[in-house]
């Protein structure tokens, strides 16, 4: 790694204060960043150690309002049976987060933030990597684990474990930053970069992501994951749906993919047309195709476009009691 | 901040003194979001705007415990936490295979926690209880999950080995008799590319009076 500096500030006023000023990245659990830093894929002149600040960590279930702290490990997050209970989703989300010493070490706010996969961003060929002449590395290269919903020219996926999840549910984030409080749906972190200077999340220099909350009560939620292998992997496509209202009748229903373009990508038109009907084995597997339609496979990941349609009819069938 | 050192002021008063301190206040607090974090409720709470000093990126004493005793050293901010306990402090026991968090074979506990040390930075756990392999027994007197390392043959050419021993470790304290998908979800962060996997679920089977199948 190069060398950088290091401020372990105690407030999240101190915090902010400090990664207002260019070339200052927030450390959190660190699992993703160190591994940039070592890579040269990212550098930083200051590191601005979060896991000193006060009151960044916990859970808290309020009536049916579930707020997480952003350093709250995903393993105090998995241990919290009232949250568990709440949200038994959560669960598998965490679950699926490859390994005991990642859920011990990785927090909530840093698989909400953590950098994609790509490969070639990996490399260090930027988020776009676009070549000289603005051609795509990725669509004219090995694309099978990246975007069936690529957009423009951002074809990485959005990583996050937690994320499909938090979007079904209509989560909101709560950010501080140096004009003091701001609140933006969860879905709202996320964008797709236009240019190689972007980046994938929405937050401004300066602003700390230092929690999220969300309204656990009338819906029923479930993610399913669709992976490789079952240890130390990610998953290839995962889908969450949230399902508003009890009995066959879904008033409402969510429908988010992750793995499957450069944000968790809402399936709207899934959702729409599951909302207000009766979940059905016919219904389910509509919302599937539904969740698929536009989809922009590139050379390597046609297979994944199944997987959606698969992924989103078993995390309904899950959601809804169903066996499917 | 560019290039900065660390100011004697700052060496006097000690890096690790400070940040010890505030480790275990952050200790005391956790388990509770601050009053009214979420809530918008902050501005009365916490005023301090005063910047959090800056070290690094030279050397910066960091004092920790390893294996029960303190020790203190000298390291630059960017220095991980294996990387100090191999070259700084001569614990060897943790072992640099990837060093991205990925193959298990720098496992420690932090604070009981089983951590990957390749990606913590040694100045993150300061303040911190860190065990390592040699902190769970000596040749003499073996912790239970070394003897059945021994005793089952668990390893070849043992390079993953202190990392799987302080995971099974780590895996026992949590899960006394644990299910097979728990012991492939508790040592999930462990690769062993000799294969020894057989021996290994024989090392946990023991712990739990057998009933896990091999292989």
């Amino acid at each position: 790694m190069r060398p950088f500096g290091y401020a372990a500030p105690a407030t999240v006023e101190q915090a902010v204060g400090l990664l207002a000023a260019e070339g200052s990245e927030a450390l959190a659990g660190g699992t993703d960043l160190l591994s940039l830093l070592k890579d040269d894929v990212e550098r930083v002149d200051r590191l601005v150690a979060l896991r000193g600040v006060a009151g960044l960590s916990g859970i808290e279930l309020d009536g049916g309002m579930l707020r997480i702290g952003a350093m709250t490990t995903l393993q105090e997050l998995r241990d919290h049976e009232d949250a568990i209970a709440a949200l038994p989703a959560l669960a598998v989300a965490i679950d699926g987060v490859a390994s005991p010493q990642l859920r011990a070490m990785g927090t909530v706010g840093g698989d909400l933030l953590q950098r994609p996969r790509c490969w070639y961003y990996r490399r260090g060929f930027g988020l776009l990597a676009l070549t000289g002449d603005g051609r795509s590395m990725v669509a004219g290269g090995d694309n099978r684990y990246h975007a069936i919903f690529p957009t423009g020219q951002a074809r990485f996926v959005s990583p996050s474990s937690l994320a499909p999840l938090l979007v079904a549910l209509e989560a909101e984030a709560v950010v501080h930053g140096p004009a003091g409080e701001r609140r933006l749906p969860v879905e709202a972190l996320y964008r797709a970069p236009r240019t190689g200077g972007e980046r994938e999340t929405t937050l401004a220099p300066g602003e700390l992501l230092v929690g999220v909350e969300a309204d656990v009560t009338g819906s029923r939620s479930a993610v399913y994951e669709v992976r490789q292998r079952r240890s130390l992997d990610w998953p290839l496509m995962a889908a969450a749906v949230t399902l508003t209202g009890s009995g066959p009748r879904a008033e409402k229903a969510r429908i988010v993919l992750g793995h499957a373009a450069p944000t968790p990508h809402v399936a709207s038109a899934a959702g729409d047309f599951l909302s207000g009907r009766e979940l059905t084995s016919e219904t389910v597997t509509a919302a599937g195709d539904a969740a698929v339609e536009g989809a922009r496979p590139m050379s390597g990941n046609h297979y994944k476009v199944q997987l959606a349609r698969t992924a989103v009819r078993r995390a309904l069938g899950q959601a809804a009691g169903m066996e499917i | 901040m560019k290039g900065r050192r660390v100011t004697d002021d700052a060496k006097r008063s000690g890096f690790s003194r400070r940040s010890f301190l505030r480790s275990g206040a952050a200790g005391a607090l956790s388990g509770g979001l601050a009053a009214g974090l979420l809530t918008g409720e902050t501005a009365g709470a916490a005023t301090d705007a005063e910047a959090a000093e800056t070290v690094g990126p030279g050397p910066v004493e960091v004092e920790l415990e390893v294996n029960g005793v303190t020790r203190r050293l000298a390291v630059e901010p960017r220095v991980t936490l294996l990387d100090g306990l191999r070259d700084g402090l001569d614990v060897t026991g943790p072992k640099r295979v990837c060093d991205r968090a990925t193959c298990g074979a720098c496992t420690v506990l932090e604070d009981g926690r089983p951590i990957y040390a390749c990606s913590r930075l040694m100045i993150e756990s300061a303040g911190r209880s860190i065990t390592t392999v040699e902190g769970l027994g000596s040749p003499d007197a073996m912790h239970d999950v070394q003897q059945a390392f021994v005793d089952n043959d668990a390893q070849q050419c043992g390079y993953c080995t202190p990392g799987f021993v302080v995971a099974t470790a780590a895996l026992l304290a949590r899960h006394p008799a644990p299910s097979e998908h728990e012991i492939e979800a508790g040592l999930g962060g462990n690769f062993c590319r000799c294969g020894t996997y057989k021996g290994i679920r024989a090392v946990v089977a023991g712990g739990t009076g057998g009933g896990v199948s091999g292989g």
